[in-house]
């Protein structure tokens, strides 16, 4: 048996998944940095996920990288580590932890509708399935997103004298809503927060098009009407955002789903667009890995753990410090 | 109904005061009677549908989804219509007929029809839809707009002052067609009979001494107790004796003995106390009737109350409205200068100086009052709450130190957040024992803190309630303190609330409930 604890450590190999403490050995699934930290001594990942944690903290945030493409495995003692799509961002895998004896995948953030910009999702039969729950509750059953970008650009189309900002988490959020908007047709610049140009460059070089983007500084001042600026969810109500005039503010996220909550932000437009997965995904992967054993990482566990123990899935909910639970401005 | 649910969703994510007022105008124009009339009730709370409450939505998202699940998810949202628009599954065309079509079929429907009726509905809506239409039934919309906004929508858009509506509001009826009318210069200002109808009240506003009292001359004031009962309208005329709260709910029938007696006509305010011959008793006392529907002669007895006049609206068929509060005074005096019991005149304060109402205010031994009241004395009487007219000047609050025990998810803008908390003290076995539970006082920085609090600290759930370990303390800011055998303390707090969040103060410094009974009670 593989021996995994309620920290993500496995003890056999003496290797961490997601940690949020430097270590000797870590395995990211990917880049965001509450599963990506700087100063690990081994970090295992995908290559993208190991150019984006250079890019963001710098070629030397490990001692050394060791990369996987997906669908391939290596050897650590006993245990075979294979990593799968997990459909979240670009890089972001999932871990199979495989022995003769047991299969255990853990899937960091994962979504599993079709995002045709990313390697589609997989699902990886297992015993014990790690699983997420951000959306956890049955209430998050997301539209298709193209719905919610048409929704966008015809209020664009109406109001042409304010300036549309859309909060939209700097590293894969954001390149997915210009990829989204470019696939809609959309040709304007876009213009972008600094703190994510270098992102959407290494997005670029990956051959995910995202047409021409500008820096939204004060040069560009005079040009913002009728345009469409995207920054990270924390520049929305940051003195940043007080250089554009009549802005409408927009935000990008799962959470807009609840009216309430758009409200409390005061999101004028929210855009039901996540990276996560909904109450239906998670189930359903649930079902399809077959798992008899469940444990939830992080987000709504209650629910989730509920729905597995009614269908007689045993679930246990790790509570997983540092993963915020609630995604605010 | 589909423009009603734009215009919600629309209200809903728009902060701004005059795009607000802007979207209602918008609809007001563009929507057809009797339509538009509907969603005005709708939106100053005044559309009463006795057949459907929030229960029944309740029962029926029950029957299509696991009732945990549901409890999980409202409890996450925080706000009923839309926790059963969001779980509400089915084919979602959006042709959903108009608002007023749709009110009175539901009205038609006989009551075994009208479960299958309002399932359709469900079903044929968008989520927005859903929404706004479950809002209409599950009481307050929480969308941002006050009915006052409203109000000040019709105001404008009829290019009329908004107190020429608030002084008729009560008098309007549904759906508002003459009103309509009258706004759109098509017909004449609706005419109200004064003695059938509740008028907004005046209010006052809290006193802030350096903003407030620095410059202004004590001559130019009078100085009243603010008791500590419920404020009443007393709406009196040949046929009888009305009796209403603050927001113009009725509540003549709690009080028969008291409608049974005032004879005359006029429209009177004034304070509703516990107690006999003008001795009032504490506002606990009174509770013990306000609870009551309707009281038994017995127990009226046992529980008598009278009322503390202050000002007059209406007297003799005069609208006083507009006259000084000293000309107001003068009615009331020689009304007043015969007996009138169950009413009584308020008594004003003689002062000179704003040092000496300090004191008054913070006599603490009596209960009966919560302070004084400045008032203005040229002032009209106008409804709502007016600047610098009306000052309302409370006791010193009292402090207590408590540790937190539980925590609850708010409602509305704070359904994110554990915002509710239940404090409390050790008694003599050492046990820890709620007396009060809180949900202000703290800053928007302090609630994220306490929220992390109790998420990390978390031992026990209890349905939405978490319990939390037992080592934050607070101190609790509270009116009053009062006996009480509904609690196991034994003790009640009157408007707790939080002054300040002592993260380093140990729990075992904390007073014991002996030693708050002993400086508070005795």
């Amino acid at each position: 048996m593989i021996s995994i604890d309620n920290k993500l450590y496995i003890k056999d190999i003496d290797t961490y998944i997601d940690p949020f403490f430097p270590v000797e050995r870590a395995i990211i699934t990917h880049g965001h940095a509450d599963h990506a930290r700087a100063g690990h001594k081994h970090v295992l990942c995908t290559p993208e996920t190991s150019e984006i944690m250079k890019i963001r903290y710098g070629e030397n945030c490990a001692s050394s990288f060791q990369t996987i493409k997906y669908g391939h495995s290596v050897k650590i003692g006993k245990i075979s580590v294979t990593l799968y799509p997990a459909g979240h961002i670009l890089g972001s895998a999932q871990v199979l932890l495989e022995t003769p004896k047991d299969r255990i995948v853990v899937t960091g953030d994962y979504k599993t509708i079709l995002d045709r910009h990313l390697d589609p999702f997989e699902v990886v039969p297992c015993d014990l399935l790690i699983t997420e729950a951000t959306f956890g509750l049955p209430i998050f059953k997301f539209n298709k997103p193209e719905m919610e970008i048409e929704r966008l650009l015809d209020n664009i189309s109406k109001h042409r004298e304010n300036t549309f900002l859309i909060g939209a988490y700097s590293l894969g959020k954001a390149q997915r809503i210009i990829w989204l908007l470019r696939e809609a047709g959309f040709s304007d610049d876009i213009f972008v927060h600094g703190s994510m140009d270098k992102l959407c460059d290494f997005y670029q070089s990956k051959g995910i098009r995202l047409g021409t983007l500008r820096k939204a500084t004060l040069d560009n001042k005079k040009d913002f009407k009728g345009k469409i600026i995207v920054a990270p969810p924390s520049a929305l109500k940051d003195r940043w955002s007080r250089r554009f005039e009549n802005i409408t503010r927009c935000y990008a996220s799962g959470w807009m789903q609840v009216k309430q909550r758009a409200k409390q932000s005061q999101i004028e437009i929210p855009l039901v667009i996540s990276d996560h997965s909904d109450w239906n995904e998670l189930t359903n992967t649930i079902k399809q890995t077959g798992a008899q054993k469940v444990w939830i990482t992080h987000g709504r566990e209650d629910a989730l753990k509920y729905w597995c123990e009614k269908i007689g899935i045993q679930a246990e909910p790790l509570s997983l410090q540092h993963r915020d639970e609630r995604n605010e401005l | 109904m589909k423009a009603f649910s734009n215009l919600l969703s629309d209200l809903i994510l728009t902060s701004s005061r005059n795009r607000k007022l802007a979207l209602l105008e918008q609809y007001f124009s563009s929507t057809p009677d009797p339509d538009r009339g509907y969603a005005l009730a709708a939106l100053t709370g005044s559309l009463n549908f006795k057949n459907i409450k929030a229960s029944f939505f309740k029962d029926l998202i029950k029957e299509k989804q696991d009732e945990h699940l549901f409890e999980l998810s409202y409890d996450y949202v925080g706000d009923l219509a839309e926790t059963i628009s969001l779980l509400w599954d089915q084919e979602k065309s959006g042709n959903m007929p108009r608002l007023s079509y749709l009110f009175e079929n539901l009205k038609k429907a006989k009551t075994d029809e009208l479960k299958n009726y309002i399932i359709n509905i469900l079903n044929i809506s968008t989520g927005d839809q859903r929404w706004a239409f479950i809002k209409l039934f599950t009481g307050g919309l929480r969308i941002g707009v006050s009915s006052r906004l409203v109000k000040q929508a019709l105001a404008n858009y009829g290019d009329v002052d908004l107190d020429e509506i608030e002084k008729i509001w009560h008098g309007l009826h549904f759906p508002y067609i003459n009103l309509f009318l009258w706004l759109e210069n098509k017909g004449s200002k609706p005419k109200i009979s004064i003695y059938d109808i509740f008028h907004p009240m005046m209010l006052a506003h809290p006193l802030v001494m350096e903003k407030d009292l620095v410059t202004a001359n004590p001559k130019d004031f009078v100085a009243e107790y603010k008791w500590d009962g419920i404020r009443v309208q007393i709406v009196s005329h040949g046929e009888g004796c009305r009796l209403y709260s603050r927001t113009g709910d009725e509540v003549s029938n709690s009080f028969p003995e008291i409608i049974k007696t005032i004879q005359g006509n006029f429209v009177l305010d004034g304070e509703l106390l516990a107690g006999i011959n003008n001795d009032p008793k504490t506002f606990n006392d009174l509770q013990q009737r306000l609870n009551k529907k309707a009281p038994s002669e017995k127990f009226i007895k046992k529980n008598p109350c009278f009322i503390k006049v202050y000002d007059v609206l209406f007297f003799n068929g005069d609208d006083l409205r507009d006259k000084t509060l000293i000309e107001r005074k003068k009615v009331l005096n020689s009304y007043f200068s015969t007996n009138r019991s169950p009413m009584f005149l308020s008594e004003t304060i003689d002062f000179k100086d704003w040092r000496f109402l300090d004191k008054i205010r913070d006599i603490s031994n009596k209960q009966i009052h919560e302070g004084v009241m400045i008032k203005l004395v040229s002032s009209p009487y106008i409804a709502g709450r007016p600047r610098g007219k009306w000052f309302k000047w409370k006791r010193n609050p009292k402090n207590v130190d408590a540790i937190i025990m539980y925590a609850q998810r708010g409602h509305g803008k704070r359904s994110s957040f554990y915002s509710d908390y239940t404090f409390g003290v050790f008694n003599k076995e050492k046990e820890l024992v709620p007396i009060g539970k809180a949900y202000s006082g703290f800053s928007d920085e302090e609630l994220n803190k306490l929220d992390k609090f109790v998420r990390t600290k978390t031992i026990n759930r209890f349905g939405p309630v978490r319990e939390v370990e037992k080592t934050l303390v607070v101190e609790i800011a509270f009116d009053e303190m009062s006996l009480s055998n509904r609690h196991k303390s034994g003790i009640a707090l009157r408007f707790p609330r939080f002054k300040r969040i002592r993260w380093d103060k140990p729990t075992n410094e904390v007073e014991t409930l002996e030693q708050i009974r002993k400086s508070f009670l005795e």
